[in-house]
């Protein structure tokens, strides 16, 4: 181990660079104020920070999709994707959480919303489902840290409750995944008509579960990459279907809303957000379809590997553009996120990255199926043999 | 019932002074940004200002909707409309998300980008004033009567007296009367300017757009009532399913053997 951290890979010096120029960024951040360390105005009150919130949440979405089925839809064959997509999600949240610190205006204060309430504010129920959700992510996530330290007890106790949570999960996903697209509801008149849209909840509803089957391809593909494991191809390319099929949902309701709005003629301006929603949907849902619904395709490791890399790109453009992009036009300024955005941003990247990879190296992540096995053999084909 | 307030700005009548944009500034203990009203622009030291459009004249400034957006996006409630009209904020409460600069259809809302501890800024009609029973500084200090503070429903009326009394005077369409779904901020304009010439957004919708948000948060509770017993149902047929098949299995091992 000690051998493996002084090898000096160009990744690891990549690494290193970036959170400690995040680092800097950060204690600027907040000894200087928002005015210094970002490129946003009164006209343009969100940016980066907000955009990489967006797609972080999104990007989580194999969380739920993987609990829904395995612990839920009792679809056993699934079951080792399960805890990777957890952690990934659990990540993903905790990330959100420190670009909300880094945002928000009076980060010290955010507490506030525990008990200050309105009931009316999209933003309102966001927070608590943030709040809630990372709590259930962690429960999700402990029999892992458990297992790891045989902590048999607290186990049993967590598993007698899991259904429970699983439950309430995916409930709390489906609020928070939502509500992020209703967030922007109540801007009509200042977003591009390409992305605004009475639907946009249900647009970021799909989109995260298309996207989180995505994930949970690239995350597989790399660990087993980086740990020398086999890949779960079957599996893999089971969940790059699904997520074509709601990736071709996606189309269908984005251009019905486009025929049925009469805003299909916006699709041809040659404006930059044309390009830039052309670019969207070509990286995110159509080269990905093209490779997804072919069998060949899907079940070749590396086709399998290109497909989700477009649809998880494809989908933080989205996110980017829809808090971003369509709202410049109308805010008659420009938005440049600084260095200082730039560089926090991607430390919380890199930090995401690595504690994935701890997490896979010392964790039983990817063993559960052995150790599930193991169990059944001992409790259940024993008695059967004898 | 307590009658609402408002201000009523007649842009034919603005001859561009600033006094109300001085007496603001006085009356919040606004700093001094600038020596030409008209080169400043709204900031968190600026909650009005007069803009020169090709020789007209117009103020902006909060418009104090009916239905704010600021005060149903934000998370911990730090936005309130007044019983008496004016939309006020509470700096101890908010925790900087800034979502009501954000959704703000007139984009009126600024911020204390320099601040450690940031507060948004904005326009409060001079609340503590109107509670008193007295006019905003603004009007008070407008000579020519182009700003005029009063009750929302008179001045609602006097507008559309003022138009239908001199059509050729006035553009035929009052600024703030169904905008959002309505405001107690209400703008009058030279025949022939439209409110877009005088920087106004325009495409708002008429409807109060706190329900285009009100109408997906009241679906809530039943998503959750029926995924819950949609996802528990399905846990129970799929595990049943499950162990059905496994009996089965092992019936036929037995059976084999």
């Amino acid at each position: 181990m000690k051998a493996n951290l002084l090898k000096f890979s160009f990744w690891k010096v990549v690494g290193i660079i970036l959170v400690t120029a995040g680092v800097y960024s950060s204690i600027y951040r907040f000894t200087h104020g928002l005015q210094e360390s970002t490129g946003l105005s009164d006209t343009f009150p969100w940016g980066l920070w907000t955009g990489f919130k967006l797609w972080s949440v999104c990007l989580a979405g194999g969380g739920f999709t993987l609990c829904a089925i395995t612990h839920i839809f009792n679809i056993e064959q699934f079951k080792p994707l399960a805890r990777p997509s957890i952690l990934m999600a659990f990540i993903c949240y905790l990330l959100f959480i420190f670009a909300l610190l880094f945002d928000l205006g009076k980060p010290l204060d955010i507490w506030h919303v525990m008990i200050m309430w309105n009931f009316n504010s999209v933003m309102f129920e966001v927070a608590w489902c943030v709040m809630l959700y990372t709590t259930v992510l962690f429960l999700e996530f402990a029999p892992t840290i458990l297992e790891r330290f045989h902590l048999t007890k607290t186990l049993k106790v967590i598993k007698k409750v899991s259904l429970v949570i699983m439950i309430i999960g995916v409930l709390l996903s489906t609020m928070h995944q939502s509500s992020l697209g209703s967030l922007f509801l109540i801007v009509p008149a200042k977003m591009y008509p390409l992305w605004y849209s009475p639907l946009l909840p249900v647009y970021f509803y799909f989109s995260a579960i298309a996207t989180g089957f995505a994930m949970v391809i690239f995350g597989s593909y790399q660990s087993a990459r980086t740990f020398g494991r086999g890949l779960q191809l079957t599996l893999l390319s089971k969940l790059a279907l699904y997520s074509a099929i709601f990736t071709i949902a996606l189309i269908v309701i984005r251009f019905t809303d486009f025929a049925v709005n009469g805003k299909l003629q916006y699709l041809f301006v040659p404006v930059q957000e044309t390009y830039l929603f052309w670019l969207e949907v070509v990286i995110g849902y159509f080269l990905p379809l093209i490779i997804f619904m072919q069998k060949s395709l899907r079940t070749n490791r590396k086709w399998l590997y290109i497909g989700s890399v477009l649809v998880v790109a494809g989908a933080m453009l989205n996110r980017m553009n829809t808090s971003i992009t369509s709202l410049l036009r109308t805010s008659n300024t420009t938005y440049n996120p600084s260095i200082y955005e730039v560089s926090i941003t991607l430390m919380l990247v890199v930090l995401g990255i690595f504690a994935f990879k701890l997490a896979v190296e010392y964790l039983p992540v990817f063993d559960e199926v052995e150790l599930d096995e193991k169990v059944t053999d001992m409790g259940e084909a024993l008695p059967d043999e004898a | 019932m307590t009658k609402q307030k408002g201000l009523l700005f007649d842009s034919t009548l603005c001859v561009g002074c600033g006094e109300c944009y001085s007496a603001c500034k006085t009356q919040n203990n606004l700093k001094k940004t600038s020596d030409d009203c008209m080169k400043d622009h709204l900031s968190n030291e600026t909650y009005t200002v007069v803009e020169d459009h090709q020789g007209n004249f117009v103020r902006k400034l909060c418009m104090h909707c009916e239905s704010p957006t600021c005060v149903s996006v934000c998370p911990v409630g730090a936005f309130q409309k007044t019983e008496l009209g004016p939309v006020v904020y509470d700096a101890d409460k908010c925790i900087g998300c800034r979502y009501c600069m954000q959704a703000c259809p007139h984009s009126i809302p600024r911020y204390e980008w320099s601040s450690l501890t940031p507060r948004v800024r904005k326009c409060i009609m001079c609340s503590d004033r109107v509670q008193q029973g007295l006019p905003t500084a603004c009007s008070e200090a407008c000579q020519p009567g182009a700003t005029i503070f009063g009750d929302i429903e008179d001045l609602r009326a006097e507008a559309k007296k003022r138009i239908k009394d001199s059509p050729d005077q006035y553009f035929p369409e009052i600024f703030g009367l169904e905008e959002g779904g309505g405001t107690n901020v209400l703008v009058l304009s030279k025949a022939g300017v439209s409110f877009d010439q005088l920087g106004f957004a325009s495409r708002i919708p008429k409807e109060a757009l706190p329900e285009l948000t009100a109408n997906v948060l009241e679906k809530l509770p039943t998503v959750v009532s029926t995924g819950a017993v949609f996802l528990g149902g399905m846990y129970w047929l799929t595990k049943r399913k499950n162990e059905i098949r496994q009996e089965k299995l092992n019936n036929d091992k037995k059976e084999s053997l």
